[in-house]
């Protein structure tokens, strides 16, 4: 007879949240009538992010684990789960815009049919909507909030399927370009398959030299024999399958053709949320299953850091179209991420993790800003992303403009905004662990990446408008909600961070 | 001790004209009907504040006022309080320049009457006046740079006022750069100050500085001094004080003659505890002022433009100011009374010379004025005024203050004192020599005019600051120097006078040098009064005569000794930029983008392609990893 593992209920509350909406959802898409479903589902959404996010501020300060030792719910953790679940909501209400496009959302009618047919012809133009993105956005953030909270590999795998699926799916249901969408939804089921792949045989490996999945006894097994070949490799292989969803380089090659097929507000989700989750699974399993094993994993997120800034810069170089390369911006930021990841220091004692969480927020807040501007320049084909098409902007549109060029400012890191910031702080966990050399190719990584970035701004302001130019939508309450918010934080979070910061340090806690 | 009653107030003396000049511009053209008065106004305000404030400091018995205001910088160590002084040093310039300033924005009204750009004009003023206050108020070297720097800018401003003048224009640009090197001196001894002592505040500094080094101290002093030459036109920066009359007059008599130029000499009094531990740097300063002393005498003798000659006099009278600092504690006061006494005389010559202008059509060329004596009455007999006491005329101003300084120099002693004194017994000659043969050229002989002239007085708004500024020519000097000792007064700056045993019996002194004068005058009667004035200056002259045209060749030695090298440099330093740094960018940017591009091609499309990448990246990691295991 099994016992029943002893299950805090309050300790679940975000997780009920998110997937109870998400439950929800799936019956609202069955029953409510199809004029009502769109709002509906919306609410339903955020009803379940916005929960999960206050459930977080009230579970503050706990410090367990549950559900039989597969569950950690402690600071850096809530920490997360509270950004992930507000990221969520902003980008729930970018998906919910009605304004911009002229057939009134971002989101294909109906994705079974095929491109190009009569069908497809007639429904591109029709107000039908699909709103199964809701329900299975919400499933995606339940997975990332159980991602971040696994204290037991399989949990944590369980959680990577979970958020990973429904990302495959939504990255297909664009209404513009639509094979363009599709061959993204496939390339990243592919390759998020063959990573999953990755992910599992480390887990089959790690099991095989611990006899245990969960992280504690892990620990226990890597402090008495680190030398374990079978353990090493089995590290090796999971960190791969983790270091794929963060979009690290060498496994980031998804990254650019994903985010440039996807609907603009599924990239802005993928973007902020997906890393957020990644990179607690990679701090949860490198601090607390290999924390006392850090001298093996230290050279390699060493060397992966250093490969993934270098890419992520360097190939920004030369992109022309803006989604493309924000997707290197963010290969490159998986980068200065990993460099707060070094910083955990020896025996735990630097100040790596609280500057990590808090570069994710920083990061998220800055991604969903930026890619919903992104979604206001538009031309008859949807969103104008190349980059020609922003020159002379600023004439046109001075606030599209100002708040693009904050947002830019923000990923490059300069002062007086959120990036600046958070850079500020993973470089010095970096140099207070030591790694300085590391810090010296970030900055060089950032200077070269802040090119791109402010050409961005140059082109808006300083060049003459292109004649037959995009057309800058107004949008609708979300989106204006969205761009409020997310500028709102880019600004105080450079500003003032000190309260932040001292969330986050006071956050910057696993349970062991 | 902390400031109580009106001093407290005492901040309302920079703020007022400081509103002053941001009303007026950024108000625009709205302000431009009353904008003249606005700005007379604050300058006046400024000044009853300032007496008022100097009667209250009279009464207390501690005779330094601190008011704080605000934290201006606060990084690391460097802890930099805004804050005022108000002692007798500094409410004795408080009250030079709100009083001068005010009647020369007086006379603005008038002189500026029909220029289109008056309000900028008063902007600027308030500006300067904002600035020069800072200055003298500020209670640390900090407060003291950012008022150095404001004079600067509102000086570059109202030199190059009629900018579309290249000449004006040019003197702008060449009065702001040579600020700059001394202005860089300044920098450096306050960076010194703060490197060495941890704190820029007078009383920090002053307090701690017997506890360095005489090296240090002396390189704090001479670099402290490089500042002083610069603002006040001192050897070897003076060649840009007459190009500065480019300016409009009021602000030659303003600034360039009254208060701004006088400012190194403030300077070097209020760093008086610096200078009493290095008298190597004091001895520099004296000796750069008799060598000013005497090119500008000797460059004022040869000029024919009215204004400069007027502004070689200025250079060569502050030359008389920092010999008299230089001197140390027997020369502090002197040098501080001929400041007061030569801000009233020389001002009101400078307006007097505007007056002449303006009454001339603005021509400046004294080869055609002659004879204005009836024409301009008040202006003559003002002018006149401060003539006599600008050549040290008996019981004038300058009689009582420049004979001070003369016989500090002589009461050293030594040699070095008998030289000093004498190149400014000499001095004082020339200044007889060259003031006369100004007084002759424009207001007597048969009138040299251009045709279409017809001089006429100016309106009583101009005539009445300048009889004001006449009465005090006559009697600064006494009050000064007999009735309220100035001395007295600076006693809890300076220390209290002492008795001296004078080299020279001061009645022998005294006879010497109205015997010096009158030789000088004589001499100007001799060949400029008796001969017939030629309209065109003759071009055949002795050598002598040319040197002194040329200003004794400052702008030669100027030009050969920096500008062309600097040009050099430059040019240097610009192909250095374009072929090496631009080359090294560019070549790196290209590098960058060529590697972008070559990387970039991995990036296919494919999703094989992409897998494999990843296989790679896995077998690397699990490589690493066992190389680190293993190892």
């Amino acid at each position: 007879m099994i016992a029943a593992p002893h299950l805090s209920l309050a300790d679940l509350a975000p997780l009920l949240f998110v997937f109870g909406a998400a439950c929800v959802g799936v019956l609202v898409e069955a029953f409510a009538p199809r004029e009502s479903r769109h709002p509906v589902q919306v609410a339903v959404a955020l009803v379940g992010t916005v929960g999960a996010l206050v459930s977080t501020l009230f579970l503050a300060g706990a410090h367990e684990v549950t559900a039989g030792g597969a569950l950690a719910v402690d600071g850096a953790g809530l920490f997360l789960q509270a950004t992930i679940a507000g990221l969520g909501a902003l980008a729930i209400l970018l998906f919910a815009e009605r304004s911009l496009d002229p057939a009134r959302s971002a989101f294909v009618a109906a994705a079974a049919v095929p491109v190009g047919s009569p069908r497809d012809r007639e429904l591109a133009t029709s107000e039908r909507v699909q709103t199964e993105v809701y329900p299975l956005a919400t499933f995606a953030i339940g997975g990332m909030l159980l991602f971040v909270a696994a204290n037991d590999l399989l949990i944590m795998f369980v959680a990577l399927e979970v958020l990973s699926l429904p990302l495959y799916l939504i990255s297909g249901l664009a209404r513009r370009r639509r094979l363009l969408s599709q061959e993204a939804a496939l390339k990243y089921f592919l390759l998020g398959a063959f990573a999953s792949g990755f992910f599992l045989y480390g887990l089959a490996l790690v099991y095989g030299a611990t006899g245990s999945v969960q992280l504690r006894d892990i620990r226990a097994a890597a402090t008495a024999g680190g030398t374990d070949v079978l353990l090493v490799l089995g590290l090796g292989l999971l960190v791969v399958g983790l270091l794929f969803k963060a979009s690290v380089a060498p496994f980031h090659t998804w990254t650019p053709d994903v985010y440039q097929g996807a609907a603009t507000p599924v990239t802005a989700f993928m973007a902020a949320c997906t890393k957020v989750a990644a990179f607690g699974a990679i701090l949860r399993l490198l601090y607390v299953g290999f924390g006392t094993s850090e001298w093996t994993w230290r050279p390699l997120i060493y060397g992966v850091a250093i490969v993934s800034m270098v890419v992520g810069a360097v190939l920004g170089l030369t992109q022309t179209d803006l989604k493309r390369m924000l997707a290197y911006s963010s290969i490159a930021h998986a980068g200065f991420l990993l460099t707060g990841v070094i910083g955990l220091g020896p025996g735990g004692t630097g100040s790596g993790l609280s500057a990590t969480i808090f570069y994710l927020l920083a990061y998220g807040l800055s991604t969903i800003g930026i890619f919903a501007v992104l979604t206001l320049v538009r031309d008859g084909d949807g969103e104008a992303s190349h980059l020609s098409q922003w020159a002379g902007l600023a004439s046109r549109s001075p606030v599209t403009a100002a708040l693009m060029s904050l947002f830019l400012l923000s990923m490059a890191g300069i002062p007086l905004t959120a990036g600046f910031t958070a850079k500020f702080a993973v470089f010095r966990a970096a140099i207070q662990a030591g790694a300085w050399p590391l810090v010296v190719v970030a900055l060089l990584a950032s200077a070269v990446a802040a090119f791109y970035y402010l050409r961005v701004i140059v082109l808006m302001y300083f060049s003459p408008p292109s004649v037959e130019g995009p057309t800058v939508g107004v949008p609708g309450l979300p989106t204006t909600l969205v761009l409020a918010i997310t500028a709102t934080a880019t600004l105080a979070l450079g500003i003032f961070p000190g309260a932040v910061l001292d969330i986050a340090q006071r956050a910057a806690i696993f349970v062991g | 001790m902390p400031a109580e009653g009106l001093l407290a107030w005492s901040w309302l003396l920079i703020a007022l004209p400081l509103a002053g000049a941001a009303i007026l511009l950024l108000g625009g053209r709205r302000t431009d009907r009353w904008g003249h008065l606005l700005g007379t106004g604050t300058v006046v305000a400024a000044f009853v504040i300032g007496l008022l404030g100097t009667i209250q400091l009279a009464g207390l018995d501690k005779k330094s006022v601190g008011v704080d205001l605000f934290t201006f910088i606060n990084v690391g160590s460097l802890d930099v309080r805004a804050g005022l002084l108000f002692d007798p040093l500094s409410a004795a310039f408080v009250l030079l320049i709100t009083g001068v300033g005010a009647l020369i924005h007086i006379y603005s009204i008038g002189y500026m009457a029909h220029d289109p750009g008056r309000r900028r004009f008063f902007a600027y003023l308030n500006l300067f006046v904002a600035a020069m206050l800072l200055l003298v108020l500020g209670n640390s070297f900090v407060a003291l740079y950012v008022g150095w720097e404001g004079v600067g800018l509102a000086s570059y401003l109202l030199i190059a006022f009629w900018y579309t003048r290249p000449a004006a224009a040019t003197a702008a640009k060449k009065a702001f750069i040579m600020n700059r090197v001394g202005d860089v001196g300044l920098a450096l001894a306050i960076f010194l100050m703060f490197s060495q002592l941890g704190t820029t505040s007078y009383a920090g500094v002053f307090g701690s500085i017997g506890t360095l080094a005489g090296g240090t101290i002396t390189a704090i002093g001479l670099l402290l001094l490089l500042g002083a030459c610069g603002k006040s036109g001192q050897f070897p920066l003076q060649a840009w004080l007459p190009d500065a009359m480019e300016g409009p007059t009021p602000v030659s008599a303003l600034i360039h003659a009254a208060t701004m130029v006088t400012a190194g000499v403030y300077l070097i009094a209020r760093c008086a505890p610096i200078y009493d531990h290095t008298p190597t740097a004091r001895t520099v300063v004296m000796l750069i002022g008799a060598i000013t002393l005497l090119i500008g005498a000797i460059a004022g003798c040869a000029y024919d433009d009215i204004k400069k000659v007027l502004a070689y006099s200025t250079v060569s009278q502050i030359g008389y100011m920092f010999l008299a600092v230089g001197l140390g504690p027997a020369g502090y006061v002197a040098g501080l009374a001929h400041l007061y006494a030569h801000g009233f005389f020389k001002a009101g010559l400078f307006l007097g010379a505007g007056s002449v202008m303006h009454a001339m059509n603005d021509s400046v060329d004294m080869r055609r004025f002659g004879g204005l004596w009836k024409k301009l009455p008040i202006t003559f007999v003002t002018f006149s005024l401060g003539y006599l006491a600008l050549i040290g005329f008996p019981f004038l101003s300058g009689y009582w203050t420049k004979d001070a300084i003369i016989e500090a120099a002589f009461d050293r002693g030594d040699t070095l004192g008998y030289v000093l004194g004498g190149v400014a017994v000499f001095a004082a000659g020339l200044t007889a020599f060259y003031m006369t043969r100004l007084m002759l050229m424009t207001f007597f002989g048969p009138p040299r005019w251009e045709e279409g002239v017809h001089p006429h007085e100016a309106p009583p708004v101009m005539t009445a600051p300048m009889i004001v500024l006449a009465v005090g020519s006559v009697g600064a000097g006494f009050a000064l120097v007999r009735a309220f000792p100035l001395g007295t007064w600076l006693a809890p700056v300076f220390g209290e006078p002492k008795e001296t045993t004078h080299v020279l019996a001061p009645l022998t002194l005294t006879l010497v040098l109205v015997a010096v004068m009158l030789l000088g005058v004589g001499l100007a009667w001799l060949f400029v009064g008796r001969r017939e004035v030629p309209v065109i200056a003759p071009a055949r002259v002795s050598p002598v005569v040319r040197a002194a045209r040329n200003a004794l060749y400052a702008d030669t030695v100027n030009e050969s000794l920096f500008m062309r090298p600097g040009q050099w440099l430059t040019r240097a330093l610009v192909f250095f930029d374009n072929r090496g740094v631009d080359g090294a960018v560019n070549g790196m940017a290209a590098t960058l983008g060529g590697s972008s591009a070559r990387l970039g091609r991995a990036q296919t499309g494919f999703v094989r392609t992409y897998a494999l990448g990843m296989l790679g990246g896995a077998v690397l990691v699990a490589g690493a990893l066992l190389a680190v295991t293993a190892g």
